[in-house]
């Protein structure tokens, strides 16, 4: 895994010696392949040229890590459990962050802020109950770690904490305890991530069907804490609807319900304190989940829309008829054209004419304005024969609003995009662009404003604040609900000529997020808060609704032993 | 007469505007019409046909929800309320078509031509325009000064290939209705009281425009003509209406552009003044505009129509406005804004308003008008007023008209003669002294009446007390100093439908006032105290005499409120009963048996027709003029309270 950037060591975007782009390593269908229009889309968009670079510090200097302050009573208490523990200064960096804009930034710059002083990995439950008993005996401040691909500034040390600050990193409790065929559930421990939980469960014939786009890293106690959204919710749920038992060590001891009831009228129900708690209560160490059959038969679409007016009016329909795919997502006209620009290089001569044959087809014969025009993609799952027949509706309803199908192969690409997209931040910032990208979820009525609107106060604010480049400011509707969608948005710019980038880019994001709850959008769909949106969330759930979680904070943990300080 | 500095300053005014009529001149009026016109519309916007416009307005959720509850309400069928909403609709709907610009085009450019030496038009603020309106959906707000205004800005935009606007107009009559509907006016009912479902028909009609911004919307935040040429205090309606898609997010901004037009000599200026003292004006009609067609043998100078920079709504709303009220309620559904909200757009109002009013150019007959309207009334009509007494009274108002920041409209030195020529309809120019124009028609045999006498004089002044308020902007914060400084916050209350005070601004007003007064060498202003100073008394005095007959009017209505016995009248009652005391005042030639504060100032009045000592008398013409304008009815009822 890289230290200062995303994913893993062998897979990055690179310029090659003929100038064109490649995607290195052998993990990706796009690995080992030449892009070659991404070179002009970088410098055509954000006005990038190869010759200037802002290469990143290759390693770490360990010399620029503060020296960890030890409780040592804590220490030698740790220590005669047996529990493995580092305070090594590449482990505690690389535990000390998330993946926002700023903290990449400074990691490649060489600067480190404040880092956790002890990094603990517990091996189950009862570490956990172990190391949480000793936190609050010695008095240190802990902080769960699962996969650390939070962009919320959830994983930043509070820099006023003065007590000691030990990481608790789940990843060695990862695994699968055992699996109920009868009711499809499985109970499974917190730390595993996601493209291991799948894998598993796959080679039982199982799957979760959670799939956000983190899955590759981010870890199922981290999917609990923070409110998780999957890519396939249509179908599986997001994961307030997959858990069916939760296990959480808190300072008061450990919480969880004494029976597996798929549903109960019992109070308020105690899982929604912990699902979204982002580690402020105490560490979830285990879950029970539901399990799947896995499908089937997959197929992946897309379908081409004049513009993005029909494209929402489309999504909106189709949630109306709740015949959502398991994925639709639809893309604007930037992304579909930087969606273009990351196309592989193509084989075939035969291939290349066919795609000139398309692009003659929806651009001339059928009219669509290449400025205008804007790309649903599709997933479906099930039974062969469900999947035909539900594909043909959700085309028909296409049909409707103007839509063209655009083939699977477009849609597959869209969807393999979601995993190399972070990936390609990093080559951004290799050449003075920096951008990074936030969500929001919104009533139906309000996709269309809230879109143009937030795109619109980017560009804005890039202008007002200086920026020398007009900036790329697109979005897609990822989700659709009954009463509304999940909007994404990702904005990028050359910083060139500005003296703090990153400040500029925290002012326009946080006029962004003024600008989506102005326009009626939620402070996040499943980002979560952490210590980035913190300042919102009083007008977002009220005084009232502020006080019922300090009093669940206050009661569970007096001591503010859970210490990062993210949500309240 | 002009130091180098000001005659710089001067030449760059020269540059910001461009004559258009100008290169009319040189082409031909039919090549004019039919020119390429391929303006770039709001980003993105798709055109939209009437008919397209008419339809999504009565498919809108929101017109469906009212029709459905007025259904509901009055217990007739939706498809009856529905009918009813169409005919409002055709009623209302604008017909803007090409061929009719073009036809429009063509008419004017004959029209202008004749009527107008110059249309002088900054070139800047039409860039700024042309700019802003591939940004975001515009709304043209111009004063309103002439019926000439109706169509000019359309002319302009016409002929720069900018999309041309939509304009709301009051309701019209039949044929020349038809005209201006295909030119892009659509009409509104003058009294709508709370007609439910013509508020609904309107409101979804004007948002739907600005939502598409397919065409820039052009109305007078002022609501009507002003016949007395000074500003009015705005209407909220309309601004109101057009501001609600930015406030639920519906458009990312909007885009106001104050226009300002001034005119040297405004074409239905005896007309105005005939309105003002009650007498019923023309219909719009095809004989009226007949009638008007004498009126193109006349010179009517220069027109300057000054563009404004535009403003964001969303810049000037920054940090005023609450958006999670809108967040609760669907978009579809009426909502009231909240105190909050109508505070924001009043403010926003007025604010065009000023604006406007800054961008305004004062001409020389402005000026002049407010000197002969202070001098004895003997001397206008018997004497005659000296030429080197006015010019050089006028070259000393024109310096403190541009210490006080004002535009000005003062080409060359020969201006004040040429001007005076202009207006021969108002004074006559005779052996080096000035005269007002007594009688138009000198074949009339019988004498006058006195109230026939006191009416034909009433217009001739009441044009020049028009002229004099198209300048009164520049002087209304330095002359309410001037006049009762103590008072000035309580005046500004008092004046606040007569004049355009930004609400919450009285301190910065006061100060604005104070630099002004400053500025001019009129007082000094030191950290503890105002002195003014004896070079200042001028000035003071000018100030203080152009708002005296404001508040001599207000008085008057006072007065007749006290002494009316029964408390129980109506609006058409009330006007027409002030100018009957009036005139009884004038008349009797005493108020001996009056309160002495009503004598001091009355008595003086009473004289006009004998011995006329004070320059008082406009204060009656304007009592007589308080007509139509329900704002200051609302005052006096206010007051009375």
């Amino acid at each position: 895994m890289k230290w200062n950037g995303w994913g893993y060591s062998d897979s990055k975007f690179l310029y090659n010696k003929k100038g064109q782009a490649e995607f290195t390593g052998k993990r990706y269908r796009l690995s080992g392949m030449i892009i070659p229009g991404l070179r002009e889309w970088m410098e055509s968009t954000f006005g990038a040229n190869l010759q200037h670079k802002t290469p990143a510090a290759p390693i770490l200097n360990s010399s620029a890590v503060q020296p960890p302050t030890l409780n040592e009573a804590f220490l030698k208490e740790l220590k005669s459990t047996g529990i493995p523990f580092s305070h090594d200064a590449e482990d505690r960096v690389f535990r000390s962050h998330g993946h926002c804009l700023h903290e990449i930034f400074a990691l490649r710059e060489g600067k480190i802020g404040r880092v956790p002083d002890l990094v603990v990995w517990p091996n189950c439950h009862n570490d956990v109950v172990k190391i949480v008993e000793l936190a609050c005996k010695h008095n240190v401040c802990l902080m769960p770690y699962g996969g650390g691909t939070s962009v919320s500034s959830a994983l930043e040390c509070p820099p006023e904490e003065t007590r000691s600050i030990v990481s608790l990193d789940t990843s060695q409790m990862n695994r699968i305890l055992w699996i109920d065929e009868k009711n499809l559930t499985a109970h499974v421990e917190a730390g595993i991530v996601g493209q291991d939980l799948e894998r598993l469960l796959n080679e039982s014939g199982y799957c979760t069907g959670h799939e956000p786009d983190s899955m590759e890293f981010s870890s199922l106690g981290g999917w609990v804490a923070t409110r998780a959204s999957g890519m396939k919710k249509n179908i599986y749920g997001n994961i307030e609807d997959l858990v069916v038992h939760i296990k959480m060590v808190t300072p008061q001891g450990v919480i969880e319900k004494s029976c597996q009831g798929p549903r109960m009228s019992t109070g308020p129900d105690v899982h929604h304190f912990i699902m979204g708690s982002e580690g402020t209560l105490g560490v979830v160490t285990e879950v029970t989940m539901k399990i799947r059959p896995m499908p089937e038969y997959q197929k992946y679409g897309s379908v081409v829309f004049p513009n993005f007016e029909m494209g929402v009016a489309c999504l909106r329909e189709v949630a109306r008829q709740r015949c959502a795919p398991a994925s639709i997502r639809l893309m604007d006209n930037e992304q579909f054209k930087f969606g273009h620009a990351l196309k592989p290089q193509v084989s075939s001569i035969f291939t290349s004419f066919l795609d000139g044959l398309k692009k003659f087809y929806i651009t001339k014969f059928k009219g669509f304005d290449p400025n205008r025009l804007c790309v649903a993609t599709l997933l479906f799952e099930g039974d062969r024969e469900k999947v035909l027949q539900h594909e043909k509706q959700v085309y028909d309803i296409a049909a409707k609003f103007g839509g063209l199908a655009a083939g699977e192969d477009n849609g597959q690409r869209g969807y393999m995009l979601t995993f190399v997209i972070a990936y390609l931040r990093d080559l951004g910032m290799d050449y003075y662009v920096i951008g990074e990208s936030f969500e929001t979820s919104v009533p139906w009525d309000r996709v269309l404003d809230i879109c143009r609107n937030v795109k619109a106060r980017i560009v804005r604010e890039c202008k007002d604040k200086g920026v020398q480049f007009p900036p790329l400011s697109t979005c897609r509707v990822t989700q659709t609900y009954d009463a509304g969608a999940c909007v994404y948005f990702y904005f990028a710019f050359n910083y060139r000529g500005l003296s703090d980038p990153v400040h500029v880019y925290e002012q326009v994001e946080h006029a962004a997020r003024e600008e989506i709850l102005a326009n009626g959008g939620s402070l996040s769909h499943h980002h979560g808060v952490g210590k980035l949106r913190k300042e919102w969330m009083r007008e977002t759930i009220s005084s009232v609704g502020m006080g019922m979680l300090k009093s669940v904070k206050d009661y569970v943990d007096p001591n503010n032993i859970f210490g990062n300080r993210n949500l309240l | 007469y002009l130091t180098a500095y000001e005659q710089k300053e001067h030449l760059k005014d020269e540059e910001e505007f461009t004559d258009i009529l100008e290169e009319r001149r040189r082409t031909t009026d039919l090549g004019y019409a039919l020119r390429t016109f391929n303006p770039q519309p709001y980003k993105g916007a798709p055109t939209l046909s009437t008919s397209d416009l008419n339809k999504a307005v009565l498919e809108s959720q929101y017109l469906c929800y009212i029709i459905k509850e007025i259904a509901m309400e009055t217990g007739s069928s939706v498809e009856k309320v529905k009918e009813d909403a169409s005919r409002i609709l055709k009623e209302m709907s604008h017909n803007l078509q090409l061929g009719f610009i073009r036809l429009m085009g063509y008419t004017l450019n004959k029209v202008f031509k004749r009527l107008y030496r110059s249309i002088y038009v900054n070139m800047e603020g039409l860039n700024m325009l042309q700019q802003a309106i591939q940004e975001s959906p515009v709304i043209l707000i111009p004063n309103h000064r002439s019926y000439v205004d109706f169509l000019i800005i359309s002319y302009i935009l016409f002929t720069y290939d900018i999309p041309v606007p939509v304009i709301a107009a009051g309701i019209h009559v039949a044929i020349i209705g038809g005209l201006l509907r295909r030119s892009g006016a659509f009409y509104i009912r003058r009294a709508i009281g709370s007609d439910k479902l013509y508020w609904a028909v309107l409101l979804e009609y004007v948002q739907t425009i600005v939502r598409t911004g397919y065409a820039p919307l052009e109305f007078y935040v002022e609501g009507f003509r002003s016949r007395t040429l000074k500003s009015l205090v705005p209407k909220l309606g309309m601004m109101d209406m057009v501001l609600e898609p930015y406030f639920k997010g519906e458009v990312f901004d909007i885009t106001l552009v104050p226009i300002s037009i001034s005119y040297d000599r405004v074409l239905e200026e005896s007309l105005l003044a005939l309105e003002l003292l009650g007498v019923p004006r023309p219909k719009e009609s095809i004989t009226g505009l007949f009638k008007a067609s004498g009126v193109l043998q006349e010179d009517y100078g220069c027109m300057h129509v000054n563009f404004g920079r535009p403003l964001s709504a969303r810049q000037l709303c920054e940090g005023k406005i609450n958006w999670s009220e809108y967040n609760l309620i669907p978009r579809n559904l009426p909502q009231r804004p909240t105190a909050e909200t109508q505070d924001c757009v009043n403010w926003l109002a007025h604010l065009i308003v000023r604006t406007q009013e800054e961008g305004s150019l004062i001409s020389p007959w402005s000026l002049m008008a407010c000197l002969l309207l202070q001098t004895p009334f003997t001397t206008l009509t018997e004497e005659g007023l000296q030429w080197h007494q006015l010019t050089e009274k006028t070259l000393w108002l024109r310096k403190l008209v541009l210490d006080f920041g004002a535009r000005l409209n003062w080409p060359d030195s020969e201006v004040m003669s040429s001007t005076v020529a202009l207006h021969h309809s108002i004074v006559h120019h005779k052996e080096d002294r000035i005269y007002l124009v007594q009688d138009e028609d000198p074949a009339r045999q019988d004498p006058l009446s006195p109230e026939e006498g006191v009416m034909r004089m009433a217009v001739v002044v009441l044009m020049l007390v028009s002229y004099r308020n198209q300048a009164l902007h520049v002087f209304v914060r330095p002359g309410i100093l001037a006049t009762l400084f103590s008072f000035f916050c309580f005046l500004q209350d008092v004046f606040s439908n007569e004049f355009i005070f930004i609400p919450g601004r009285a301190v910065q007003d006061f100060e604005e006032a104070c630099s002004l007064l400053q500025k001019c060498g009129a007082v000094h202003i030191s950290q503890q105290e105002v002195i003014v100073l004896e070079t200042g008394l001028e000035v003071l005095s000018f100030l203080q005499k152009l708002l005296q007959p404001f508040l001599d009017s207000y008085q008057l209505m006072f007065r007749y409120l006290c002494e009316k016995e029964d408390h129980v009248f109506t609006e058409e009652q009330f006007l027409p009963d002030v100018r009957n005391l009036a005139t009884k005042l004038i008349l009797s030639g005493t108020t001996e048996d009056q309160e002495p504060v009503i004598v001091e100032n009355w008595f003086p009045l009473a004289q006009i027709l004998g011995i006329v000592s004070q320059p008082a008398y406009q204060s009656l013409f304007l009592i007589l003029a308080l007509s139509l304008q329900s704002a200051d009815f609302n005052l006096c009822v206010k007051l009375e309270k």
